[in-house]
């Protein structure tokens, strides 16, 4: 009788090369050489290029406006995010983030002002310094996050600009690309997304540009390489990856309430008592808790921006 | 098939497969597999799951008249209640995770909101068909029982409305179970107009 022993290293079935693959083996080393080739081109680019526009992240202080509350994990701050231009769902950004092509990046100010003009993104943010803000962000979907933002002073940046007597405004755009970006290949919001504010309220010292977040660049998700935070607004308020800048004497057209007037003020401040027509404001869920918890009128900053609105009508101007 | 393997097979392998969405979730929800905010994922997906064991409860019908499988009637009523456990899931994570309890606010939303005051409705208007799902009620009520049962073509439009309303602005998913609808309930159109032209003609 033929007993056959199998030792360790006979090779089984499975590691067995396929015959045809084998036969065409000079063809398969030279395919797959070639294939290693293109995919490092991007590979090779984007290392040069994200080289090039490095911002310095180290000794950063944390500015007096910072909460001490819990942070939010960066885990969460990263895989649930609203960014249209990069897929519906809250998580599809992160999923997606690749589609955007953060470098070179320019942004462009023009408008109602002395000196208009356009930068590179480091150019852009030089005149400030980076800070450390970890703010509350209160989402209209009625959820909200506690950032670590490292950003500059908005009004730091667009003084620089000389805005004229006439700048009551100040309006924001997002790249557009549709080539690139997926979202925008469909007309769910009329493209590029736009936000602004009135002068006074991008001057405040609470607005900022972020440029990143714990101490890092931006990922892409969360609207790299820089964005708005507006702390006393809903988030949509925070324009993402921003690339050009004006200054209007009128009140600028917004994203939101281009869709929905009725549902999206231009202030949109947040405000426990003006609930959105479908839903109510009253709380909020603070992701990575279960239990709700009360909103707060202007996210809880009414000390520093009440003033702002003194005389309004909070409920006619929501 | 026998019907002694459809009792000891095909019921219950219907009932587990009904049962894996629940499952499923229950498992994600605890093992963090569920994204930032699992509280709102599980809300939004049980209630998917209850309109769409309802659209496939309301294809039984259709489906049996087309294919002549009249063995299909037998899981309709299974299908119907797991509709209703789906919902039942659905509201009351609404009620305690979303809301806590707090009534007066549930009633305001009830009142205020149309996608809440539509969704709510179609669930109140289950109760009926779910107490008289029993062998007992079809015999006592008879005719009107099925007039009575009629009334799921009302609830799953306002489930399909509850859902539309929702949507932020996508409104493509909301739409394939409007256009699944609008299929079921035409279906049911063009046979209730042909059986019509049979007898007068």
């Amino acid at each position: 009788m033929l007993l056959k022993v199998i030792k360790k290293c006979d090779a089984n079935e499975s590691q067995v090369t396929d015959e045809a693959l084998y036969i065409d083996r000079r063809k398969f080393i030279r395919d797959s050489a070639s294939l290693t080739a293109v995919l490092m081109i991007p590979a090779l680019s984007l290392y040069q290029t994200s080289e090039a526009a490095k911002l310095n992240f180290k000794n950063i202080g944390k500015h007096k406006f910072s909460t001490d509350e819990e942070l939010t994990s960066l885990d969460d701050i990263t895989r649930y995010n609203n960014f249209y231009e990069l897929g519906l769902r809250k998580g599809d950004p992160k999923r997606n983030a690749h589609h955007l092509k953060v470098t070179p990046w320019n942004v462009k100010v023009d408008g109602e002002c002395e000196k208009p003009g356009e930068y590179g993104l480091e150019e852009f943010i030089s005149p400030a310094r980076l800070e450390e803000r970890i703010y509350r962000l209160r989402c209209v979907e009625a959820w909200s996050m506690v950032i670590p933002w490292v950003g500059v002073e908005l009004g730091t940046i667009l003084r620089r600009f000389q805005p004229t007597s006439k700048a009551k405004f100040v309006q924001f755009f997002t790249l557009y690309d549709p080539q690139n970006l997926p979202g925008q290949r469909r007309p769910v919001l009329d493209w590029p997304y736009r936000e602004g504010l009135r002068i006074d309220e991008a001057m405040h010292p609470l607005s900022i540009l972020a440029v990143g977040l714990y101490g890092k660049e931006l990922p892409n998700q969360n609207g790299a390489p820089l964005r708005l935070v507006v702390p006393w607004k809903y988030g949509f308020k925070s324009i993402k990856s921003i690339v050009s800048i004006r200054f209007t004497e009128q009140q600028p057209a917004t994203s939101w309430n281009l869709v929905g007037p009725r549902e999206y003020g231009f202030y949109s401040n947040v405000n426990p008592s003006v609930d959105h027509p479908r839903w109510s404001q009253k709380k909020e869920r603070r992701i990575g808790e279960i239990s709700k918890r009360k909103t707060l009128l202007f996210n809880g900053y009414t000390e520093e921006v009440a003033g702002l609105y003194a005389g309004m009508d909070l409920k006619e101007h929501y | 098939m026998s019907d002694l393997a459809i009792v000891r097979f095909v019921k219950p392998a219907l009932f587990s497969v009904c049962l894996l969405p629940v499952t499923c979730y229950t498992f994600w929800f605890f093992t963090d597999s569920l994204g930032a905010n699992p509280i709102e994922a599980v809300t939004r997906r049980t209630g998917d799951w209850a309109l769409r064991i309802l659209l496939i409860t309301l294809a039984i019908s259709p489906f049996r008249r087309l294919t002549g499988w009249n063995r299909l009637a037998q899981y309709r009523r299974m299908l119907g209640l797991f509709a209703f456990f789906y919902g039942c899931v659905h509201l009351s994570l609404y009620i305690v995770l979303d809301k806590f309890f707090d009534f007066r606010e549930i009633l305001d939303d009830v009142i205020k909101r149309p996608f809440i005051t539509a969704g709510f409705t179609s669930f109140i208007l289950l109760l009926p068909l779910v107490i008289t799902s029993t062998h007992k009620m079809i015999e006592i009520l008879q005719h009107r029982w099925i007039q009575l049962h009629r009334l799921v073509y009302l609830i799953a439009m306002l489930a399909v409305l509850h859902f539309w309303w929702m949507v932020k602005i996508d409104t493509r998913e909301p739409a394939i179970y409007a256009i699944i609808l609008a299929a079921l309930l035409g279906f049911r159109l063009v046979f209730y107009l042909q059986r019509k032209m049979l007898k007068t003609s």
